[in-house]
């Protein structure tokens, strides 16, 4: 009789389980050594590359913000004034958005995330999918998204390559956004050098929900089944959350598998099937978005965030390649994918939904006892970890910072470097920098977005700030938002820089007649292991949530985009800001063009003699460098005050920010709503002309009034403390006239200056006929 | 009258028609799933506007397929009125309910303007004396470059079924046609949104003017009280 030799364990299944773990395994997954010694330690043992794999991706920058993480703590998360309108429902970091109170019950969810470097690899897709992720995000909180805004960064337009990043992005933000029938309210566009080879392309989304119907993306429940809804998972965008977490290279080109693919068709039947689903009562315990690290991310997160366990077999994720190993299955980034738990017993109730839309909805697991996420394939165990251990122990850096030098030189700047202005150069300075393309009219960019679908467009994009009517609220208020960043001034001075975003956001709202309620910030800056590169984004930071603090406006969310290099060194930083405000009656509604003739123009906050940072001397003088503006919190915040209490009463007629281009630019674009229109006037004699007219000051609005109104205005600014100073009134000439004293330095005809301002993207762009 | 607002996957302006018929116009409205049949009691028929199947393929090419088209073309042949607006004008076309298709506009982006329209006298509803000669209506397409061979479009001129022409022609459109209506006159079909223009929020009122053309027949029953919300 011989003896029974032991059976031979069958060859494992999943041949990703048999790969050793090198070296070279570790640097490629971006884990450095002290990282990987804390992964053995957590786990007791070596991980399988699908371990490793999740790892990378939950402890990358994209997900873990381990850069940032101390820093973003400086941020109020919350209102200190508790009866103010707009306290904070859901926090910054808790959920997959933010979510703030607009009154009558309601609350709006919004938030803003960046998709820059597979917009550059990819332009088309890269933007697209970047709509898609943000959206997801907020109709994820249970709320139905209302609009969309952008903010767009790119090299110079003049560069063939920049051309094509620009018109891809457009046309894929335009081509994802449109489909979903969700307004895009424009948003901001720069073009800088800095920004070549490294476009930064941030997409925000905000919806509007019932405070009862904010959802969770939690686990909870144990014997609660888990379900995978949306389209099959592919091999695309295969971590792309470390992809963005490393610098941009020539060989970057070759990541091209790590860009998604995005169809606006299949995310427009996951939103409405996934409404319809929450809006069954009870019916939804946790729901949470496939986005950075697909559904590596929505298992431990949501299990993470219900203190349970996960189970899931990989087997029954529906796919739409063969062959897929488990690696790839958990890490696949492929587009408009939800993870959902729901009450036991009640599954029938998200299949039927899910099959009216066409849908797939998986039963792929269930919610378990523990801690622990445990993902199965073919019958064996191919992950075992604690759940928290990917969300909450990634670790975090305090990187060393050191002050470039061009910020110490900015500061010892006097504008006697410079020669002032003659009175027969103003003319052309004025339409040189009104054709600079961040200054330059964007129609060519929101003409192609949507902005009117949902019936609540209020201010088109171009004014300073969009404005949607909350009608599909069946309320009749008003929701702003406006976004900003002068890359120039944080680069020059990160602290004021990050500040003055945030005012000038804050100032574009109270033009509009907007209280601004809270921020969403995108922080987008280099690498952050370059000194240089983390002093500027701990000084912007702490700029940022200085000026939060001083205004009481919360951040409820965010997303921080590091690694922004190209080949000669760090992006300007970046810090986006976006604010939403409210506004509570359509009369106060309020736009940046003067459209009618016999109104009194004013400029509140005074004239400015600072020429530091200014686009001035980037247009005349190619150059990036000055103080930049002083900023002073109070007399902003006396500003919008003023601001906001006069167009209450009924007294503005229009209102525009001074901002890029200073003085000039902002009285010009103010009278291109009517090309009849015209103004003539004297401005106080000064030391210099060019900073008077382009200087870049801070906490400055010119405003349109009746001229009955005038001497009141007038009085109540003098009583807020706020200088004021009479320009002229405008008239049917066309002709915009300025005297410097007793000196006629412009005499310019508005449509030529008009058209020079209009026209100038679509010449660079070659756009024919429309 | 119950208007019935058909909703294929896709469809995105299915909400703003509604609330343009329901609580402008105050004219009951209901939408209809692609896969139900259309009620019986439905007076009138939109066809409204977004990315059916995502317009894939064609735009509308795919929604024609759908299990309500069936009913819909049996409403229209028995005389009942139909309003195809954008992405349901495309489907209408690609149905055979209208001539003509629509295609890429001529400058290949996607469109999203007020368009100034000349009014066309086409029949005892839309004409200049009840429309205006001239209005404001937002347009926001891809594809709404009309395209018809030399016969259709002369048909189209000698019967009077042009609606309305672009001032200003924003995609290549034929004889800058904007919108068309059949030859009985009971199916009609347009590029632009009048449902966007019908609140005091909205930049101009002249889709008013336009809706309550298209539902004049079955209105006078009504005692249509229109408010402007």
């Amino acid at each position: 009789m011989s003896q029974t030799s032991p059976t031979p364990l069958p060859p494992n299944p999943d041949p990703v389980l048999n790969v050793e773990i090198t070296q070279e395994l570790i640097d490629q997954h971006g884990i450095l050594p002290e990282e990987y010694k804390q992964i053995l330690e957590i786990l007791g043992r070596e991980p399988n590359l699908t371990e490793l794999g999740i790892f990378s991706v939950m402890w990358s920058e994209h997900c873990a913000y381990k850069n940032t993480r101390k820093l973003l703590r400086l941020f109020p998360t919350e209102k200190k004034d508790k009866e103010a309108i707009g306290q904070v429902l859901v926090k910054a970091g808790e959920e997959n958005a933010g979510v703030i109170d607009v009154g009558d019950g309601w609350g709006v969810a919004f938030k803003s995330e960046s998709h820059n470097h597979p917009s550059a690899i990819e332009p088309f897709e890269g933007a697209a999918t970047g709509v898609g992720g943000i959206v997801r995000d907020i109709f994820t909180m249970g709320a139905r998204p209302i609009l969309l805004t952008n903010s767009l960064r790119f090299g110079s337009l003049k560069d063939p390559h920049v051309k094509r990043l620009f018109r891809g992005v457009v046309s894929g933000i335009s081509h994802y956004g449109n489909c979903l029938g969700i307004p895009n309210m424009g948003g901001d566009v720069y073009f800088d050098d800095c920004y070549e080879g490294n476009p930064l392309v941030n997409a925000l989304c905000a919806g509007i929900l019932r405070h009862e119907d904010i959802q969770k993306g939690a686990a909870t429940g144990v014997g609660n089944p888990v379900y995978y809804v949306g389209p099959g998972t592919g091999r695309d965008g295969l971590g792309g959350a470390s992809f963005a977490s490393r610098e941009l290279t020539e060989e970057s080109a070759e990541d091209r598998p790590a860009v998604q693919k995005g169809d606006p068709f299949m995310e427009k039947l996951l939103l409405e099937a996934c409404l319809e689903m929450m809006a069954i009562p009870g019916l939804v315990v946790g729901i949470q978005d496939m986005g950075a690290a697909g559904l590596t991310c929505s298992t431990c997160e949501t299990a993470s965030r219900g203190d349970a366990g996960i189970e899931i077999d990989l087997d029954l994720v529906p796919q739409r390649e063969t062959g897929m190993n488990s690696y790839e299955i958990m890490l696949s980034e492929s587009q408009e994918r939800m993870l959902v738990i729901v009450q036991k017993g009640r599954e029938k109730e998200l299949e039927e939904v899910f099959e009216k839309w066409d849908l797939y909805a998986a039963h792929i697991g269930e919610v378990k006892e523990g801690d622990r996420m445990v993902v199965r394939h073919k019958g064996v165990v191919v992950a075992d970890l604690p759940a928290k251990s990917l969300t909450d122990e990634a670790p975090v850096y305090d990187q060393p910072a050191s002050e470039p030098l061009h910020v110490v030189a900015a500061r010892d700047w006097s504008p006697s470097q410079i020669l002032d202005i003659s009175a027969n150069q103003v003319e052309s300075s004025l339409k040189n920098l009104l054709s600079h393309p961040t200054i330059a009219s964007k129609r060519w960019v929101w003409q192609q977005y949507d902005h009117m679908v949902m019936s609540g467009c209020k201010v088109e994009p171009g004014s300073d700030a969009g404005v949607v009517r909350l009608s599909i609220a069946g309320i009749d208020k008003y929701l702003a938002i406006a976004n900003d960043c002068n890359n120039r001034f944080c680069h020059l001075d990160p602290y004021k820089g990050a500040q003055i975003a945030f005012v000038e956001c804050m100032r574009n709202l109270a033009c509009s007649g907007a209280k601004a309620l809270a921020v969403t910030d995108n922080l987008n800056f280099g690498n952050p292991n370059k000194p240089e590169a983390y002093f500027m984004l701990k000084e912007c930071v702490k700029g940022l949530a200085d000026a939060c603090t001083f205004f009481d406006v919360p951040v409820v969310g965010g997303n921080v985009s590091l690694y922004n290099e190209h080949g000669e060194g760090s992006i300007d930083p970046t810090p986006v800001v976006s604010m939403v405000g409210l506004i509570d009656h359509q009369d106060q509604v309020t736009r940046s063009q003067v459209q009618e003739a016999g109104l009194e123009l004013l400029l509140l906050g005074g004239w400015s003699d600072e020429l530091g940072g200014s686009y001035y001397l980037q247009t005349e003088y190619g150059k990036k460098e000055g103080s930049v503006p002083e900023i002073n919190l109070e007399n902003e915040m006396k500003l919008q005050e003023l601001l906001i209490s006069q167009i209450e009463s009924g007294k503005i007629k229009a209102a525009h920010d001074l901002s890029e281009g200073g003085f000039m630019v902002c009285l010009a674009e103010m009278l291109f709503g009517d090309n009849k229109l015209g103004v003539s006037l004297s401005i106080p004699e000064a030391e210099r002309l060019d900073a008077t007219l382009f200087g870049e000051s801070q906490g400055r609005v010119i405003v349109a009034v009746k001229p009955s109104d005038s001497q009141e205005l007038i009085a109540n600014a003098q009583s807020a403390g706020v200088q004021i100073d009479s320009l002229g009134t405008t008239d049917e000439t066309g002709i915009l006239k300025v005297n410097f004293g007793k000196e006629e330095v412009l005499c310019a005809k508005v449509d030529e200056l008009h058209s020079v301002w209009e026209n100038a993207i679509p010449q660079h762009m070659e756009s024919s006929n429309c | 009258m119950r208007v019935s607002i058909l909703q294929f996957p896709g469809s995105n302006c299915d909400w703003d028609s509604e609330h343009a018929v329901k609580d402008v116009l105050g004219i009951p409205a209901q939408r209809v799933w692609h896969k139900d049949q259309l009620p019986a009691e439905t007076e009138a028929v939109i066809v409204p506007g977004g990315f059916s199947f995502g317009d894939y393929l064609r735009c509308g090419a795919i929604a024609r397929f759908s299990p309500i088209m069936q009913g819909l073309k049996e409403f229209a042949a028995k005389g009942g009125q139909v309003l195809g607006i954008c992405n349901g004008f495309q489907i209408l076309c690609e149905s055979g309910l209208l001539p003509g298709a629509l295609i890429r506009n001529d400058c290949l982006d996607f469109r999203c303007l007020n368009q100034s329209l000349v009014i066309e006298e086409s029949n005892e509803r839309f004409n200049p004396g009840t429309l205006g000669e001239s209005i404001t209506l937002p347009i926001a397409h891809g594809e709404g470059n009309y395209r018809a061979d030399e016969t259709v479009l002369s048909v189209l001129e000698e019967n009077d079924q042009i609606l309305f022409r672009y001032d200003g022609n924003p995609n290549g459109s034929m004889n800058d046609i904007a919108g068309i209506r059949n030859s009985t006159g009971n199916v009609y079909g347009m590029m632009p949104h009048p449902e966007r223009a019908v609140g005091s929020h909205h930049p101009c009122l002249d889709g008013l003017p336009v809706l309550k053309a298209f539902f004049e027949p079955l209105m006078q029953s009504l005692p249509c009280e229109v408010s402007v919300s």
